[in-house]
């Protein structure tokens, strides 16, 4: 199978996901027992307000129908209407991609310089105590959760040395870089955590093939060895674990998020659910789905593209 | 990850094991420093959780607002008081009962179920292996943590609700596991044997192909167990799992941000509780794929 047929097939397998996610979505409220509408009104429920709630939500037409509407409004960017803000869904969501987005590719950026500098020094000092202290740390990074994380580096670098603001986005690109540091950090560190652990098995791997071999007796530096021989063939596997761990970061995006105050999705996602705003979750639950599925989409065909040898079946 | 290691390590050590059954399976686990560490580390955790009652000084939700927000190292308060002035000690003592609860009954139910609907779809392979694995694409679609949420906010918050949100997403490994190693054992000889020999299906998958599909299994149990703790606190933490006066460290450590500036240990020592259990989870899920 050529190239272009390989990427064929995964757009099509793309879409036939998609396709699943909105089932499940569509399905999450209305397989439950009881009357819908009663549940997403909690307290508020009166039979008057569940009656209006139906109509507004359209609980009371042909399942069929409803999803259908369901899809049509994904696809036309007509999400709803928030039950707490009163206001169209794509005009709140709107407003906080981009804070997630930012977010998300300074954690990325932040964990891939990590990643890099810590994965190589452990790698070249294999058995030496940097190897040790770089793999206790990271172990560390990972079997914290995120939060606790998040709320140690404030204590630390925020409200002990002052470094950093304790929370917010800011107004001008400088003040995001600023604010968001200490969340995108949190999420480095433990995004890193495991890619780290691969980088460095990899390099060690790669460092006994023919080809590093061939290098060294030809007789180049350690170094042009290191950087454009054995470094650009170890990290090809990593960039896979690095897409399977993209679900990782969105889903830490919603807690740090919440602990640092960022007017991100996720911190919206945690308010609609406690406000059980559900056009809201419905509509962030598809878009975290969405955004992790194109990049796993990315990520298998960049595969091709970094590794000419890989077959496509 | 080591799941490719074990499937390999497990197909070599098939041939001439195939009448041992699960246990023999286990006891043939080695020690390593790696898993002994881990599990002396459970051990003091384990035991804490069940002596609670009789270690903690103060009821874990009493409330004494004289002595609220003393520091650690404070007469009778070894690890300060809280807001409320309840004991931090007391709390974090009765909160590793709960969070180990979590840990361990969210994992119960998702081992259990992965593992039927694992070997039951590897063995038989077709059209219910393909359904199957579909439903796992798509479910995989979804971040682990927005799923578990957005199944919570339709279920509401409590302990309860958050056993069934984790555990309808945390079966998938475990049948991904059990699956593989079904694969990779069903058309071994000593399958085929049984088969030939007129064995029934179920009893070919439960005395032939689950004793060597459990172990590796049984291997991701501590690794899943960090995760659905790691889950639950985190839950806790977003206000979605047990609600308060429950001591339970994603909540204290939830309570506890609100007083950075005042009580820096309120947030600080729950979470070290939580990192000492994830620790010796983690150590022990290594040490059993170091060496099996």
């Amino acid at each position: 199978m050529g190239r272009v047929q390989y990427i064929g097939r995964r757009l099509l397998m793309m879409v036939l996901v998609l396709f699943g996610v909105t089932i499940i979505i569509f399905s999450m409220v209305r397989l439950i027992p009881g009357d819908p509408a009663f549940l997403i009104l909690g307290d508020r429920a009166t039979n008057e307000a569940a009656a209006q709630l139906r109509e507004q939500l359209g609980l009371n037409k042909p399942l069929l129908t409803q999803y259908w509407e369901f899809i049509r409004g994904i696809a036309t960017g007509q999400l709803g209407t928030s039950l707490l803000y009163r206001q169209p869904v794509i005009n709140l969501v709107a407003r906080r991609v981009p804070v997630s987005l930012f977010l998300a590719f300074y954690a990325m950026s932040l964990a891939a310089i990590l990643t890099l500098t810590f994965g190589v020094l452990a790698a070249v000092n294999r058995g030496r105590w940097v190897d040790h202290v770089v793999r206790i740390a990271f172990l560390f990074f990972i079997t914290t959760p995120a939060f606790w994380l998040g709320i140690l580096l404030i204590l630390l670098l925020s409200l002990r040395l002052h470094l950093f603001p304790v929370s917010g986005y800011g107004q001008t690109l400088t003040d995001h870089f600023r604010s968001l540091f200490l969340p995108a950090l949190t999420l480095a560190l433990q995004l890193s955590a495991v890619l780290i652990r691969n980088l460095r098995g990899q390099i060690i791997t790669v460092q006994y093939s023919d080809y590093v071999r061939t290098a060294r007796s030809k007789g180049l530096s350690e170094r042009m060895v290191l950087w454009r021989h054995t470094l650009r063939n170890a990290l090809i596997p990593v960039v896979t674990i690095f897409g399977l761990q993209f679900g990782y970061l969105v889903g830490g995006t919603v807690v740090v998020e919440t602990v640092f105050a960022v007017p991100g999705l996720g911190q919206l996602l945690i308010q609609s659910i406690t406000g059980r705003d559900y056009p809201v979750v419905q509509a962030i639950t598809v878009i975290a789905a969405f955004f992790v599925i194109l990049v796993n989409l990315i990520v298998d065909l960049s595969y091709s593209f970094l590794d000419p040898r890989v077959s496509y079946e | 990850m080591s799941d490719k290691a074990a499937t390999a390590d497990g197909v070599s050590r098939i041939a001439g094991t195939a009448s041992f059954g699960l246990w023999d399976r286990v006891r043939h686990w080695r020690l390593n420093a790696t898993l002994v560490v881990g599990a002396a580390l459970l051990a003091v955790v384990l035991v804490v959780a069940i002596a609670a009652p009789l270690l903690t000084p103060y009821d874990p939700i009493a409330q004494d607002l004289n002595s609220a927000f003393l520091p650690p190292g404070s007469l009778g308060h070894p690890l300060g008081t809280d807001n409320f002035g309840r004991d931090e000690l007391s709390r974090i003592i009765f909160g590793t009962r709960l969070d180990l609860q979590i840990g361990f009954i969210s994992v119960l139910f998702p081992f259990v179920a992965g593992g039927i609907i694992g070997v039951v779809t590897g063995y038989l392979g077709g059209r219910v292996d393909t359904i199957l694995m579909r439903l796992v694409d798509i479910l995989m679609a979804f971040p682990f943590l927005i799923l578990v949420i957005a199944i919570m906010s339709i279920l509401g918050p409590g302990l309860k609700n958050l056993y069934i949100a984790v555990a309808v997403v945390n079966w998938i490994p475990y049948a991904r596991i059990v699956r593989a190693e079904t694969m990779a054992n069903r058309n071994l000889e000593y399958v085929q044997a049984a088969v030939t020999i007129g064995a029934t299906t179920p009893r070919i998958l439960r005395r032939h192909i689950l004793p060597n599909a459990i172990p590796p299994a049984l291997i991701y149990v501590f690794t899943g167990m960090v995760l659905a703790i790691m889950t639950g606190a985190t839950l806790s933490f977003l206000g979605l799992g047990p609600q308060p006066p429950t001591a339970e460290w994603g909540a204290m450590i939830a309570e506890g941000r609100q007083f950075l500036l005042q009580a820096w240990w309120m947030p600080t020592l729950p979470g070290i509780a939580l990192l000492v259990v994830g620790i010796a989870l983690s150590l022990i899920g290594d040490g059993l794929s170091e060496r099996r």
